[in-house]
């Protein structure tokens, strides 16, 4: 996927002036945080497990060569076969070449971030083999020519009308005056569309949460299904997923589910949870033929060991997400790349440079409510603060910002001369805004008073008054 | 009778700047506990600004003027969540490859309090005198809240303000928006979400907000005063000391 990470600035400022997406994003707080909040308040042991999921992630990761052929070798002993893919560009190839073995027309689509990160969608297209989303919300940004703007929920940013009419467009064989009002009508209309393409399917790709070194298996959270027909109908199965997915044992990818769906939609179990291991056996009812995994890097081995390596915990709830005040005002795609929010803003500089990406860990209060909530105790804030160093080390951040910092610090290194300059300035200051109470504008600050007010300082400054008030408490 | 404990007072630079009743009103409150309260003449600011912005080496150079301006001292308290949270939290971390120098930060950050929390958690204030006649309702600093777990002191000690009642806002912890230099690198980011903040302080039906935190309240209050909107907007410790000059962005004569 392209980024447009660099228009950050700009992409947010559409996304504040679009009524749609301003009222789609009220119901993430009801729809999202709040039934998280309900679903924690449930269970006494949340930090207990938050815990012990935490461990499970830093022994899987700590020994992630050996998980990952312990793995890959379960994959094979089932019959199956892992793709060790470097980045986007050899995953694509590796998918594309099983579609035309296969001699594949259409691939049926689970959804997968991994997916929309290397791009799968557009290179198969591009080689002659249609894509077909079948997650409803991967399904309406498809039809739509959108990129998610959600880990979880890709759609999150419409409004039903929006949805309604795109199915309109899109669906011009159904009769033109049938009701489309509601999330039902809308979701059988999916449904009835989706039913056909499934059994037409030569190839279905899915993602993973999870990969189980012990016993080989890929396993699927979803809440309509739609994995479950992806991936045993057709041909083969393809999971897409990169490394940091894999756990030791099945007993550990059940301890982090019971925290995947509380944190993502304060559910206490997703409705499905589809554990894949390897093709068709011989008395299957049903099943794939082939079992395939593309296992891919993409940048994320260079994260082990360094200070960004506690962001390949991330199990992909969206908590952080759904409680961040930044992503909840501009939604996702203002981030311009594929993973937005606190997570996506230590991930994106990571994955794609910090040139491209430089105003994603900036654009945060530092409010620290995405690692209160995230379940896997990711130091977001930290590592976004990590981001800005190294920004600042290569001297990224524009030069008046630097220049501004720098004089700044000149002053407050040198507390002496802090005093002189802020008595005067209080001074001052407090004699301009005396009469209103507050500035209507302000030079260097003009970005604040466009819509705000900047309250007037007193007039003195406290220490000046104080040193003021001790010599009259003790005359000498 | 033991001997009164000594505080030095971090006046933090927007409390020093903007709003010196704040100051006086921690300086009172720390009295009345039982302390003896003095303030260092060389105390500029936290260095927060810097370390926030990535230049991690001003940080360090403005934070080990903290450290030799607090040091001897039995506590340092802060009228600030923020900016007691960068000491007491990040420095720390901030000394990772200087371990003497991080000794000398982990010993001040042991003593180091921000003001409300201090009081409650280490003076054992259970009430103070004060009276303020009104309505009021509380938001909650990010640091204060999440860094140093401030959220029951500030409302208990209210409890006990003659005339005032607390009404809560709806999400009083989602942050305002401030974020120092975010609200103005991201202004009409920031805007939009102290928006949000300024219609649930109105929808509490409080005629007064109040908040531990300068830079958040400057925030708030400068959005309310855009919106013409009457709340009167003080620091919470202003309250409880019973000072009451003009509210932030009223017109005054000037302290
Ligand atoms: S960073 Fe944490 S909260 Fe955010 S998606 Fe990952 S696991 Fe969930």
């Amino acid at each position: 996927m392209k980024a447009t990470s660099r228009a950050f600035k700009a992409n947010a400022r559409h996304a504040l002036g679009d009524p749609n997406l301003q009222r789609a994003m009220v119901n993430l707080r009801t729809g999202f945080a709040e039934r998280r909040a309900h679903a924690v308040a449930q269970l006494p042991e949340w930090e207990e497990l938050r815990e012990q999921a935490v461990a499970i992630k830093k022994d899987a990761l700590a020994h992630l060569d050996f998980y990952l052929e312990a793995f890959e070798q379960k994959v094979i002993a089932n019959g199956g076969q892992v793709h060790w893919c470097r980045d986007a560009a050899e995953a694509n190839e590796t998918v594309l070449a099983i579609c035309r073995r296969l001699g594949a027309k259409t691939v049926t689509k689970g959804k997968s971030m991994i997916g929309e990160e290397i791009g799968i969608n557009d290179h198969l297209a591009a080689n002659g083999v249609t894509p077909v989303e079948t997650d409803l919300g991967e399904y309406i940004i498809q039809i739509r020519h959108e990129p998610p703007s959600h880990i979880i929920a890709p759609a999150v940013h419409l409004v039903k009308e929006q949805i309604a009419q795109s199915f309109r467009e899109t669906h011009r064989d159904l009769d033109p005056a049938r009701p489309l009002m509601d999330s039902r009508q809308m979701c059988d209309e999916a449904r009835a569309v989706l039913r056909p393409r499934f059994l037409a399917a030569d190839v279905g790709i899915t993602g993973a949460n999870f990969l189980v070194a012990e016993t080989g298996s890929s396993i699927i959270v979803t809440n309509e299904g739609n994995g479950d027909l992806t991936q045993t109908l057709p041909k083969a199965h393809i999971v897409l997923a990169s490394l940091e997915k894999v756990v030791p044992t099945l007993e550990d990818a059940t301890t982090i589910l019971r925290l995947l769906a509380r944190s993502a939609t304060g559910q206490e179990f997703s409705s499905y949870t589809t554990v894949s291991t390897g093709p068709r056996r011989r008395d299957d009812a049903d099943g794939p033929g082939e079992y395939h995994v593309v296992l891919l890097d993409n940048g994320r081995s260079a994260l082990l060991g360094g200070e960004f390596e506690d962001m390949l915990r991330c199990i992909r709830c969206a908590a952080c997400l759904n409680h961040c005040p930044v992503y909840r005002a501009i939604g996702g795609q203002s981030y311009g790349w594929v993973y937005p929010g606190p997570m996506g803003s230590v991930l994106t500089p990571s994955l794609i440079g910090i040139e491209a990406a430089g105003n994603l860990p900036n654009a945060s209060t530092f409010c620290g409510q995405c690692e209160s909530v995230c379940p896997m105790k990711i130091p977001l804030p930290k590592m976004m603060r990590h981001w800005r160093e190294r920004e600042f080390q290569r001297h990224l951040p524009p030069p008046a910002y630097r220049l501004g910092l720098a004089a700044w610090a000149f002053f407050a290194r040198r507390p002496a001369l802090y005093r002189l300059v802020a008595d005067v300035g209080a001074r001052v200051l407090g004699v301009i805004g005396r009469g209103r109470g507050r500035f209507r504008a302000l030079p260097l600050a003009a970005g604040w008073t466009q819509t705000r007010d900047m309250p007037a300082p007193e007039g003195r400054s406290f220490m000046s008054l104080w040193v003021e008030r001790q010599s009259q408490r003790k005359p000498r | 009778m033991t001997e009164k404990p000594r505080v030095a007072l971090f006046v933090t630079c927007l409390v020093d700047l903007f709003r010196p009743s704040v100051g006086f009103a921690a300086v009172k409150l720390l009295e009345d506990a039982g302390c003896t309260v003095e303030v260092p003449r060389l105390q500029s600011c936290c260095g927060q600004p810097a370390y926030n912005s990535g230049d991690r080496h001003s940080a360090q150079a403005i934070a080990r003027t903290v450290i030799a301006a607090f040091a001897g001292f039995d506590y340092v308290v802060a009228p600030s969540g923020s900016c007691a949270g960068m000491i007491k939290v990040h420095y720390p971390v901030l000394f990772a490859d200087d371990p003497s120098t991080a000794d000398q930060a982990r010993e001040l950050a042991g003593r180091t309090y921000e003001l409300i929390s201090f009081l409650v958690d280490v003076m054992k204030v259970e009430r103070v005198t004060a009276r303020y006649d009104g309505v009021a309702t509380y938001h909650d600093s990010c640091s204060g809240l999440r860094e140093l777990g401030v959220k029951a002191q500030p409302r208990r000690l209210l409890a006990s303000v003659a005339g005032l009642t607390l009404k809560e806002m709806r999400d009083c912890e989602v942050c305002c928006g401030f974020g120092g230099t975010f609200a103005v690198k991201y202004a009409d980011i920031s805007d939009k979400i102290v928006g949000e903040k300024t219609d649930n302080i109105r929808a509490s039906g409080a005629d007064t907000l109040l908040a531990g935190d300068m830079g958040c309240l400057l925030n708030m209050a400068g959005k309310l005063e855009r919106d013409g909107d009457p709340t009167k907007v003080r620091h919470v410790a202003e309250v409880l000391a019973g000072v009451a000059g003009p509210a932030l962005g009223e017109p005054g004569d000037g302290a």
